[in-house]
């Protein structure tokens, strides 16, 4: 069975929630990961939301400067996926894992609501099992998720296939072209804004949304099977 | 300046058998402040109904415990920061959130759900003191925001209202829900020898006189009573204290709020029937120099006090080291019932907890207040109103009334995957707890109603509150009230309390819903004069089915009934006050035998699955609520609303009237609602239908009164408080 490893920064707060889905809902093998123990043997890495010592700096700024960040770099070299969620993008972003930077919402204020998305790109270990310009629902919340690149490095991610969920029709943000997820050039770590744990109970779907979120943490697991 | 006032001296001097020393004289200051002593108000809260076949710990305590069955418990506990966030709104409220998790925190229970009400001025453009009521609103729910989502503890739930009584000042009360099992419950114990550690901030001058600060009215901008916010510290502080209460190392614990260490440690071991020594050198200072009167006295946040067993000491300081969060060993529990405070062997005060903890209580005077007759000779019933659309237009996008998407966008409501209900999306919030149970909360206050009539005004907020509950199919299980009033000391005003305190008590003994904790806040007073009584009620369910939670949504081509009498009864209502600016009017009456078998049937008919939305009316009339129900579903109706059960004399006041016990819902049961509502004696009409396409249209007496696309009634609606903060200042 799949081993999932939940890292937890102080100051991580969604870590909880992916451990309750993915332990309750998907009953897979996910465990806590203390930012100051070592990691071993985890098939892939979740680095969940939250505010790493409360946003100081940057958000994610901090975290992203541990030492268990280091093996997490290795672990990417080596084709292990890593999924970084809302302060874990930022964490991925600040690392230099992924391109880019997530700087304060275009409305300066924090935001929280379902939107949709749309998948530019199924070959990735997190988005496999959806159908290329997919739809789906998916909650965010962010005060610094404002997606931006410059216009160069933009044609290179984009060429090379690295943006994964732009959101469709409405950009909550005034991220740089509709960008709501993107991978590394192997497509091994993923960053996103979006919290597919928050999407992934039904009980919890609001109307007029859909529960395809979960597919993010099923491709995950089918990724290995 | 003299510390206490001549008869608070003479009575500590009587009890002490001698003179109390300056710094005795500081604590005790600090904790018979009426913040922290309830002096005022503690004789008659005794009379409020407590017991419940549910209710664990009543109030008293930092929260209300509820058994909700399996082996769990809810907690749930509500607060005010209304001073700290008149003069620094960021950080009052902040403050405030912070408050609130760590009374959650001090029973053992995780907190997994924040709520609030928000009271301002009018921040309409136009208003008098817009500008710096709008700066307020903005910085109050950042305040709250920034905290809250940092903290991970997710904001589903709130109200607010704006009323010129409070221009320039704010009310900022903030509620929390924690959740957890039974046996993690931390019932205070603590025997000789003991440690007592104070975990968390180190101690500072921010929040000097918080106490008695918020026990005065508002007449200087103290800036330095405001305790400065840090989420992450609070975070932090709360996950090292849930491992230690996991791993058995707390015995005993309290927040410190309110009146600093001097409050915290005198009621602790007061509670406790032990002594406490402290010794001053121990505790963590942010700044040198502090004097011991300021130490003892300083509200600093994130702070927490711990009773740990020597055994178990080292264990949970490992547990601090891991969270790195500070602590620091500052005394020991004795069996000499005195808190002793000392400084390196020379004791500095020294005084019997149970004095300290037990203010003189008052019985202060109250009368009826004159403004009740002057308004009442001054009132003149307004002329009837022809221009409907015009009015209806103006109501929605009211900022009492309208969408307050700006607000709950801002706070992270999905945090903690429990949130059934998104903020807005019913008439209360739910939540999931394990085990297939699912939590309601709702917070419900009208200060209108409640100036001109506290008594009725009351009694309506809870009626409310119950409806607002029994839509999404929940039971109660408990209330939580925050009295927040003007200067005590004035009679009249006194009397407003009073009458508030009699309308809790009737309403809960005659509903058998019981009081689990609650808050008062006095002295809410500017320069301009008193706040309006502002009681606000929290009341907690249980839905025991996720197939009950009902939203206020129509279904296309569905019957439209509404239950319950329209009456004139107009007094406060948002159709007086703000539309026609009319103050006066019979505040509606809440028949309590009606209203329970009003509630009743929405019950039944939720059980049987009779209904597909319901909505309860309440603020702005049934035209709110009609429209709302179309707003929420996307879908338009055709009705007639002078077949509305109705007392009314006219058109405008049988649309906008606050009657209670009253609801809308759609249905395809027509036949087996009207025999049931028959048998019930339930005043009922089916007085209309929802359509399938997107008009609104309201007919009286033949004739169309309203005929509007949702488009343009969503505009109104939805854009008042984005239109206010978007648009240059």
């Amino acid at each position: 069975m799949v081993r999932i490893g939940i890292t937890v920064f102080p100051g991580s707060n969604c870590d909880r929630d992916v451990h309750h889905i993915l332990n309750n809902v998907f009953h897979v093998d996910a465990r806590y990961i203390w930012y100051e123990s070592s990691i071993d043997n985890f098939d892939c890495i979740i680095i969940p939301g939250g505010f790493t010592y409360g946003d100081r700096l940057r958000a994610g700024a901090i975290a992203a400067h541990s030492t268990i960040m280091n093996k997490i770099m290795e672990l990417a070299d080596d084709n292990v996926p890593i999924l970084g969620i809302c302060n874990g993008f930022q964490i991925l972003v600040e690392s230099g894992l992924l391109p880019g930077a997530l700087i304060v919402n275009e409305s300066l204020n924090f935001i929280c609501k379902w939107m949709n998305v749309v998948v530019t790109n199924t070959d990735t270990p997190f988005t496999n099992l959806y159908d290329k310009n997919q739809k789906f629902s998916i909650p965010i919340a962010h005060g610094e998720g404002r997606f931006m690149i410059d216009d160069k490095s933009y044609n290179k991610i984009k060429k090379n296939n690295q943006v994964t969920l732009e959101y469709w029709k409405h950009n909550p943000n005034g991220s740089t072209n509709n960008i709501a997820a993107i991978c590394n050039d192997k497509g091994n770590v993923m960053g996103m804004m979006p919290h597919p744990e928050r999407g992934s109970d039904k009980d919890l779907i609001p109307a007029g949304h859909n529960q395809s979120s979960i597919l993010i943490f099923k491709s995950m697991i089918n990724y290995f099977k | 300046m003299n510390i206490l006032n001549i008869d608070e001296y003479s009575y500590l001097k009587k009890k002490l058998r001698r003179e109390p020393n300056e710094l005795e004289q500081f604590i005790i200051s600090a904790e018979w402040s009426e913040h922290c002593s309830y002096k005022s108000s503690k004789k008659h809260l005794k009379l409020l109904p407590m017991k419940g076949n549910h209710v664990l710990v009543g109030p008293g305590y930092d929260a209300g415990v509820i058994d909700v069955g399996n082996g769990y418990v809810v907690t749930v506990h509500i607060e005010s920061h209304n001073h700290p966030s008149a003069v620094e709104p960021y950080g009052g409220a902040a403050t405030g959130v912070g408050g609130v998790i760590r009374d959650i925190l001090s029973m053992g229970s995780r907190p997994i759900a924040l709520y609030n009400a928000l009271r301002f001025g009018p921040v309409d453009r136009n208003s008098k003191f817009g500008s710096k009521n709008r700066w307020l609103l903005k910085n109050v729910v950042k305040g709250i925001a920034d905290y809250g989502n940092c903290i991970g503890v997710p904001t589903v739930g709130g109200e607010v209202e704006f009323d010129k009584s409070f221009d320039n000042y704010c009310l900022v009360d903030v509620a929390s829900i924690g959740y957890t099992k039974l046996e993690n419950l931390v019932m205070n114990t603590a025997k000789k020898g003991d440690a007592l550690i104070l975990g968390g901030n180190a101690t500072g001058v921010d929040g000097i006189h918080g106490a008695s600060f918020a026990s005065k009215n508002l007449d200087e901008e103290n800036r330095s009573a405001v305790q400065i916010p840090d989420p992450f510290l609070e975070k932090m502080l709360m996950e090292a204290t849930l491992e230690a209460i996991e791993n058995d190392c707390i015995k005993a614990m309290k927040d410190l709020g309110g009146g600093g260490l001097s409050c915290c440690l005198s009621e602790t071991a007061d509670s406790l029937k032990k002594g406490f020594l402290v010794d001053l050198s121990t505790i963590p200072l942010k700044q040198k120099n502090m004097t011991d009167e300021q130490i003892m006295i300083s509200e600093s946040q994130e702070r927490m006090l711990y009773i740990v067993n020597e055994k178990k000491k080292i264990e949970f300081f490992k547990i601090f080291d891991k969270y790195n969060v500070n602590y620091s060993e500052i005394g020991y529990v004795t069996d000499d019932l005195n808190l002793s405070v000392v400084r390196e062997g020379n004791t500095l005060a020294c005084m019997p907890a149970n004095i300290i903890a037990h203010a003189p209580l008052l019985d202060r005077k109250f009368k009826q207040p004159s403004y009740l007759k002057s308004i009442l000779k001054s009132f003149k019933e307004p002329e009837p109103q022809m221009d409907i659309k015009k009015l209806v237009f103006k109501m929605l996008s009211n900022f009492s009334i309208c969408s307050r998407k700006w607000i709950y966008e801002q706070f992270d409501h999905e945090v903690g995957v429990r949130t059934v209900s998104k903020p807005g999306a019913s008439d209360s919030s739910v939540i999931k707890l394990d085990e297939g149970k699912f939590l309601s909360f709702k917070l419900d206050g009208n200060s209108k109603h409640c100036y001109l009539n506290p008594y009725e005004g009351i009694i309506g907020c809870l009626a409310e509150s119950l409806r607002n509950l029994t839509c999404v199919g929940a039971s109660p299980l408990g209330i939580v009230d925050h009295l927040q009033f003007g200067n005590p000391e004035n009679e009249e005003i006194f009397w407003t309390f009073l009458q508030t305190i009699n309308g809790i008590r009737d309403y809960c003994k005659y509903m058998n819903i019981p009081v689990v904790g609650g808050k008062v806040s006095l002295y809410n007073e500017t320069s301009s004069g008193p706040i309006k009584p502002c009681p606000v009620i929290g009341m907690l369910g249980l839905i025991d089915s996720k197939n009950k939670i009902k939203y206020p949504k129509y279904t296309s081509n569905q019957s439209i009934f509404v239950i319950g009498t329209t009456k004139d009864e107009m007094g406060g209502s948002e159709y007086f006050e703000y539309c026609l600016n009319v103050l006066g009017g019979k505040v509606p009456h809440v028949d309590l035998e009606e209203q329970r078998n009003v509630i009743e049937s929405i019950k039944n008919l939720i059980d049987g699955d009779l209904i597909t939305g319901v909505h309860d009316c309440s603020k702005g009339g049934m035209i709110v609520s009609m429209l709302e129900m179309a707003l929420h579903s996307n879908i338009g109706f055709k009705v007639s609303v002078d077949k509305m059960p109705n007392k009314c004399s006219r058109l405008d006041y049988l649309l906008f009237s606050e009657s209670h016990n009253r609801f809308i819902f759609t249905t395809n049961h027509d036949s087996k609602i009207i025999r049931y509502l028959k048998k019930r004696k339930i005043p009922y009409a089916r007085i209309g239908a929802s359509s399938n396409d997107r008009t609104c249209l309201i007919d009286y007496k033949g004739k169309a009164v309203f005929n509007s696309s949702l488009e343009t009634i969503s505009q109104s609606y939805h854009n008042s408080f984005t239109n206010l903060f978007t648009k240059s200042n």
